[in-house]
């Protein structure tokens, strides 16, 4: 019997083709299992969109496939968008219409009865908190609301998997913690979240697993924690100096430390890269105290460590 | 739970195109007033100052020399530019906002019916508004001129055929240019194709009488606002002379499909990449 799983990704490529030739995807393997809160963690221009256009029928694959619910999106688009929802990454709410209509309107296209779309677009003005705003206009939204709204009406229909593209890009830090709330309850209804972000934070928050992706390969997958192990995420010391002159050599003698993996020398700054902290501390003090050792800061492991010794440290545009 | 029987594709593809349908009317409903407006000043204008104000002016109008009066030959014009000018404003200036600014489109193209149906919806609506906006011509025609006059509605079938495949080319008309041209540029369009196309349109003119210049009867023979006006002249003034129905209908049929299959197909490029 087949494994059950609600996104099945295989073998999938797009290459734009153009003056110049842009691989966004380049053999992405990906399966996302029911009820899971899944992120999809990657640098600008990493292929994270484009996947999740081509999932959401929105864009035509060159190769490989993607079944959503066991449908074949690329020859059932049609059938496979009963079971998907959308949130853009812009807003795309039906200006013309109000809150209300916005939703009801989403239930009729979908096949709601007069009858059932009201009753499901009253259920999710309460359930998202937008009573009271039911009868304002998009324009008069605030971001925070307005991404509530696109939550609300993309999963009106009762899909089985929500797709939310960089869902928390341009949100004030309570709409963030809002919004994560939001998609936290989906997971009560039983519906399965695809989430694409780079804010390292939220993946950590969210995800039950993420999947790192660059250059539209995919280098990772696991739970955050597991990622953390795997990828030796270190603890990072850093050591602020008051001058370096002899820097070099003191970063040369920590190497030799047990549990020390690594000392990079930045600026003004020592960083150690160790695999715990403790122990350690005392002897770090004392070889960096000739140097004028002025502040020490711990950072713990985290994804963003992961990610960015996966995808490096350059710039993207 | 509340969802819906789950219903065969055929059904909810009809339920879907329904919701679609109601949407727009919700939205038209709303600016009832700016439509009417809209669909209604030029034929107004039109006819007040060419059939009531000119022909009161000593001399009389330069225009009433083309025979049958220039009333009967303005009304099936006009009720020709307001079929082409409500397909325009109702297809392709919405769509390229939602396309270009807003994409807005979008929660539309995501219901569970082919990309298509969205834009055959668009068109489908537009080509009703069309319908309302050319019958509200012919009672301006009755009670704004000087000498009123009144469409013959003896061969109604024919009047039905035209209006309804007009009406639809016109929302073709709007799908092809909406779908491929940008919101920065839409101004433009009414000036590069909208005016040349109605003034070349044998709006104001019978196709017939433009055989003294006959490399422009020729080349306007390629635009489809003439067989628009000529067909709705030979369906409601007979008594003007108009180029035969055995040539009108299969005219509009076939630019109906044509702009159909260029509109259509700008449509799914915006849509899906």
């Amino acid at each position: 019997m087949r494994r059950i799983v609600i996104v099945e990704i295989e073998a999938l490529t797009k290459i734009y083709e153009g003056k110049q030739r842009v691989t966004a995807v380049d053999g992405i393997d990906l399966s996302v299992n029911p009820g899971e809160i899944f992120g999809l963690l990657g640098p600008n221009g990493a292929g994270k969109t484009t996947t999740i256009s081509i999932a959401t029928t929105r864009t035509l694959p060159t190769s490989g496939s993607v079944r959503i619910a066991d449908v074949d999106v690329v020859r059932h688009p049609a059938e496979a968008r009963r079971f998907i929802g959308v949130v853009p990454q812009f807003n795309t709410l039906d200006r013309s219409l109000t809150i209300e209509e916005n939703l009801y309107y989403h239930c009729r296209y979908f096949g709601f009865s007069h009858g059932q779309a009201r009753q499901r677009s009253a259920e999710l003005l309460g359930q998202f908190l937008l009573t009271e705003r039911s009868k304002a206009y998009p324009s008069q939204l605030s971001g925070g609301l307005a991404q509530r709204v696109q939550i609300a009406r993309a999963i009106a229909h009762r899909p089985k998997v929500l797709f939310l593209d960089e869902p928390s890009a341009g949100l004030d830090p309570q709409s963030r913690m809002a919004m994560w709330t939001a998609v936290q309850g989906l997971r009560k209804e039983g519906i399965t979240v695809v989430l694409t972000t780079h804010y390292m934070e939220e993946a950590d928050a969210l995800s039950d697993r993420v999947a790192i992706v660059d250059h539209g390969r995919m280098l990772a997958i696991g739970s955050p924690q597991k990622l953390k192990e795997t990828f030796g995420a270190q603890t990072i010391i850093s050591l602020t100096l008051r001058h370096t002159d002899g820097a070099e050599a003191v970063a040369a003698a920590l190497r030799t430390y047990p549990g020390v993996q690594n000392v990079e020398l930045a600026q003004d700054c020592l960083r150690v890269f160790t695999s715990g902290a403790e122990g350690l501390l005392p002897e770090l003090i004392q070889a960096a105290s000739p140097l004028g050792l002025r502040d020490i800061a711990i950072s713990e492991p985290s994804l963003e460590t992961v990610f960015i010794q996966l995808t490096g440290r350059d710039l993207r545009e | 739970m509340n969802s819906p029987q789950p219903s065969s594709d055929r059904v909810l593809l009809l339920k879907t195109f329904f919701g679609l349908l109601l949407r727009d009317l919700r939205v038209l409903s709303r600016e009832i007033g700016p439509f009417l407006l809209r669909v209604g000043m030029q034929p107004l204008l039109f006819l007040f100052v060419f059939t009531f104000v000119m022909p009161h002016m000593a001399g009389g109008s330069p225009l009433s020399s083309i025979g049958p009066g220039f009333g009967s030959v303005l009304l099936p014009g006009l009720m020709a530019v307001a079929i082409m000018f409500s397909g325009i404003a109702a297809v392709a200036l919405p769509l390229s906002t939602e396309f270009g600014v807003t994409r807005e489109i979008d929660d539309r193209v995501m219901c569970p019916a082919p990309v298509a149906i969205v834009a055959i919806e668009k068109v489908v609506f537009s080509a009703v508004q069309s319908i309302i906006a050319a019958l509200m011509v012919i009672p301006m025609a009755i009670y704004i001129p000087a000498t009123p006059v009144y469409p013959d509605l003896h061969r109604w079938w024919l009047l039905a055929i035209v209006m309804v495949l007009s009406s639809l080319l016109a929302g073709t008309l709007g799908l092809a240019i909406g779908s491929s041209v940008s919101p920065k540029n839409i101004g433009l369009v009414f000036s590069i194709i909208v005016v040349p196309i109605t003034f070349l349109g044998c709006v104001y003119y019978p196709w017939a009488y433009l055989d003294k210049i006959r490399w422009l009867q020729i080349a306007v023979l390629f635009n489809p606002i003439v067989y628009i006006s000529e067909g709705l002249r030979s369906a409601v003034t007979p008594q003007v002379h108009s180029m035969p129905v055995w040539i009108v209908l299969p005219a509009l049929i076939v630019f109906l499909y044509f702009l159909g299959r260029l509109g259509l197909r700008g449509f799914l490029r915006r849509v899906i990449s």
